[in-house]
């Protein structure tokens, strides 16, 4: 085991590193230009996204729909620390990542407590209303600019800091799913009954993937309001929740790869149609509606996991 | 000699409805115990009493000697009482080692940070853990499944599965709720020596809940039987098949 | 105008839009209690029904005309959507159903955009009634006749459910589909009739939103499609009263904080009461406890 672990190891930071130094290398030498650089950092920031989603939908197998309501908690904190705290650049991102990372933390274990009692669609409408209470108040808090926006946040995110954000979140999320932790909040998924006679503490492993899954979400949003430097709250609606799960539910449920396929996929993709502007949502829901359906006919080929339906269980 | 379950006048109401009323039960150590009685005898909610899926609406439920009533169902699984479900209740989608990790948890201690961290103390007790899902899988014969996932398995190895499962959370005692139902006779007579094989090597006392009596009067060295949630007769085999109230419960008059 | 009447205006503001609503959150829940789907495009439908009983009108079509065409496309929409989106996804886990739904709803909201712009258009309203005066307050014609439709919808959709036989099978289903096929029931068929009258429930409350409140546009219907979901939600979703109730709660919520507490800070009020209310009573104000079979 452990000489599979120091493989494992091995091929986790080499791909890391490797990845690495060639996006940096095509960036430095202008194979790839600065429009494209953008788009790069974008994937970084939802494959955090994703990630952290998919260990709340896919892993715990809750249906969330606020996945942007703890972004947004990370954006705008994050982007009040840098903005105030009179430190130098160096010190002050790490800090305001941090800061916006706890703080959505501590929002997902907010949300957490009511969730406990809750299953299925009725966590997803908690999750979709506490989403649009994070929006409604940002909207009113003139501290932050309100509908007018939140300016004049310094560009600190680099390729650098957007992709090992990216790489830790994975790694981090990989590590715990592979840890008695991760098992346990597999198992709630799997069947909550049978976890708890089995001995597992189900509450507080829904929390901690809520309190995980928030964490990353918040540092997804420091990292995006530095890189695109003005917050409006008209950014994290409903629809930028969805648009997180639908790629945790294309690259798989459950499937740490897949979704940093799928989050990749699915922000390029919309750029290459950038030509057919006019038809480019039209076509992204066709996809979306066809993806669905295709996957299905494939009999056996299911890639969601039939558990993560645990409200079709109960009985009367 | 503290008795390992000792349960006084446990009583629950469903609405209107008294599902369970009065009932006592002593299980010694290494005792090997059956429950049975008709459907709807209230057997299957004893168990859920016990195991705290439902909080008893009154009486005492001791487990050497300290009371669990009110107890969460975890907490109650990590002081040593553990179950398999008449409905079979697997991790499907895990593999058929990962089921027996899950409940093995109850045997590690290292941290979360540890664990993404992936430090020594996580290899250390991972490794344990490990070699003891395999351990444990052996005994039912089960290691060469260890990476299958648990819903390909054939429907009375998922049965053992279960009780492989249970049996990771390092039990005192050991709940099987109807632990032979769908088996054919060949089936029935191999889980019957495996019952008893578990009860040897693990030095545990078995509560059981069986509808198929001749598993029942094989093994049990005593027997409650209930109906109607009430305690109907209690003694050996011998003295159940010879109970006058049990026999016309049972076969009616 | 005094505190009281201005109280009762409030209070008619609540009934107005609870009732709009409530008709949503109707179809919201019958489709629920039937085939366990989220139809997040039963939002978008309201929107549907607003632009074809537009045209109608446009077209110079007098409004009952306009009303049955929009009614009548909706309910066939709602029947198509099911057959070719819903239906071969039956058996599917309940997530991909749901991305299905936002993929219909994004696809209604953006071929709408494509053909009508995303410019509001106005809409010309058509209940053409005297204003009712009571007192010191006036309810416009809109707000009453609204009220009206509403509540006669539901009665009459209550009474159907309860007392024909179409009914029955639209009851057993939501129950045990596999059991009230072995019944003899057409789950198929029954299941096209639910989406046929959510989608009509949808196309009235789309036709009197309209007429409340022009001008119209392409997504005019997902904010309301929120707030019925969680309106169902609230009363317990699956439940037909429980939609009714939650429904006119949601209204009278909104308007009582809109115009008392602050028309700024309204949705997270709204919602944050809706959180509390789920917590303290998890299925919902009408909803069945369900306790899991162990």
């Amino acid at each position: 085991m452990d000489q599979s672990f120091k493989k494992q190891l091995l091929i986790d930071f080499g791909t890391v590193l490797g990845s690495y130094a060639v996006l940096f290398a095509l960036q430095k030498s202008g194979v790839i230009n600065t429009y494209w650089q953008g788009i790069i950092l974008v994937v970084c920031i939802n494959v955090i996204l994703t990630v952290s989603l998919n260990v709340t939908s896919g892993f715990l197998g809750e249906l969330a729909l606020g996945h942007a309501g703890f972004m947004a908690i990370g954006a705008y904190l994050s982007a009040f620390i840098s903005k105030s705290l009179p430190l130098i650049p160096a010190l002050e991102f790490p800090v305001a990542i941090l800061i916006g990372g706890l703080s959505a933390m501590a929002a997902g274990y907010i949300v957490a407590i009511p969730t406990l009692r809750l299953r299925g669609d009725y966590l997803a409408i908690i999750t979709l209303a506490f989403g649009e209470i994070i929006r409604n108040i940002l909207k009113n808090l003139m501290l932050f600019g309100g509908t007018k926006g939140y300016p004049n946040i310094p560009a600190y995110t680099t390729f650098t800091w957007a992709f090992f954000g990216a790489a830790v979140c994975v790694l981090a999320a990989k590590s715990l799913i592979a840890s008695r932790h991760g098992r346990s909040i597999i198992s709630v998924r799997e069947d909550e009954i049978a976890a708890e006679a089995s001995g597992v503490n189900t509450n507080r492993y829904k929390i901690l993937a809520f309190v995980f899954s928030a964490f990353f979400a918040g540092v997804a949003g420091a990292l995006y309001a530095h890189y695109i430097r003005f917050l409006q709250p008209s950014v994290f609606t409903l629809d930028k929740s969805i648009e997180i799960l639908v790629m945790v539910v294309l690259g798989g449920m459950g499937s740490i790869r897949g979704s940093i396929i799928s989050a990749t996929v699915l922000t390029v993709l919309p750029e290459l149609l950038r030509s057919f502007s006019d038809y480019r949502m039209l076509m992204y829901s066709i996809v979306l509606i066809v993806m669905m359906l295709a996957k299905h006919s494939a009999s056996g080929k299911i890639m969601f996991r039939p558990a993560a339906d645990k409200t079709q269980e109960a009985e009367t | 000699m503290t008795n390992v379950l000792e349960v006084r006048d446990l009583g629950i109401n469903f609405g209107g409805l008294r599902a369970v009323d009065g009932l006592n039960l002593t299980i010694e150590p290494g005792q090997l115990y059956g429950l049975i009685g008709p459907n709807g005898a209230g057997k299957t909610t004893v168990f859920n009493m016990l195991t705290g899926v439902y909080l008893p609406s009154d009486g005492t439920i001791e487990l050497y000697g300290e009371n669990i009533v009110g107890k969460k169902a975890h907490q109650i699984a990590r002081m040593g009482i553990a179950r398999t479900f008449q409905n079979i209740r697997l991790f499907k989608d895990l593999t058929v080692k990962e089921n027996v990790l899950i409940s093995l948890d109850t045997q590690a201690d290292y941290s979360l940070l540890t664990g993404v961290l992936k430090l020594p103390r996580f290899h250390a007790q991972e490794t344990a853990m490990d070699e003891e899902a395999m351990r444990l899988l052996s005994v039912f014969d089960l290691q060469d499944d260890a990476d299958k996932l648990a819903r390909n398995l054939p429907y009375g190895k998922q049965r053992e599965l279960e009780i492989v499962r249970a049996l990771g959370t390092h039990p005192k005692l050991l709940l099987l709720d109807e632990p032979a139902a769908g088996m054919n006779p060949q089936e029935t007579q191999n889980l019957m020596d495996t019952i008893r094989t578990v009860r040897e090597q693990f030095n545990i006392a078995i509560l059981l809940i069986e509808h198929d009596m001749k598993l029942v009067m094989g093994i049990c060295e005593k027997i409650t039987v209930l109906n109607y949630g009430t305690m109907l007769a209690c003694g050996t085999p011998a003295e159940i098949q010879s109970d006058k109230n049990v026999i016309k419960a049972y076969l009616g008059e | 105008m005094s505190g009281f009447s201005q109280f009762i205006m409030q209070f008619i503001n609540g009934l107005n839009i609870g009732s709009i609503y409530a008709l949503i959150a109707l179809g919201y829940t019958m489709v629920y209690g039937i085939a366990k789907l989220i139809n997040f495009a039963h939002g978008d439908i309201i929107m549907v029904g607003a632009y074809v009983s537009l045209i109608c009108l446009n077209a110079g079509l007098p409004w009952y005309l306009a009303c049955i065409i929009s009614i009548l496309s909706c309910s066939a929409f709602g029947v198509i959507m099911e057959k070719f989106a819903y239906k071969p996804l039956r058996n599917a886990s309940r997530i991909s159903l749901l991305i299905t739904a936002i993929g219909i709803s994004y696809l209604l909201e953006n071929a709408f955009q494509l053909i009508f712009t995303a410019n509001p258009k106005p809409y010309p309203s058509f209940i053409a009634l005297p204003a009712l005066k009571i007192g010191a307050v006036t309810i416009s014609a809109n707000y009453y006749i609204t009220f009206i439709i509403s509540v006669v919808l539901m009665v009459v959709l209550t009474l159907f459910i309860r007392n024909t036989n179409m009914g029955k099978a639209m009851r057993a289903v939501s129950e045990d589909a596999g059991a009230a096929r072995l019944m003899g029931i057409n789950v198929d068929n029954t299941i096209s009739l639910t989406f046929a009258i959510g989608s009509a429930l949808a196309a009235v409350a789309g036709i009197l939103y309209s007429n409340c409140y022009s001008p119209i546009n392409p997504t005019m219907g997902s904010l309301p499609g929120i707030k019925a979901f969680i309106a169902a939600g609230l009363g317990g979703i699956g439940s037909i009263p429980g939609a009714v109730l939650g429904g006119f709660f949601l209204g009278m919520i909104e308007a009582m904080v809109k115009a008392y507490i602050s028309s700024q800070l309204l949705d997270s009020i709204v919602f944050t009461v809706l959180i509390l209310m789920l917590v303290l009573k998890p299925a919902g104000i009408l909803g069945k406890d369900v306790r899991e079979k162990v």
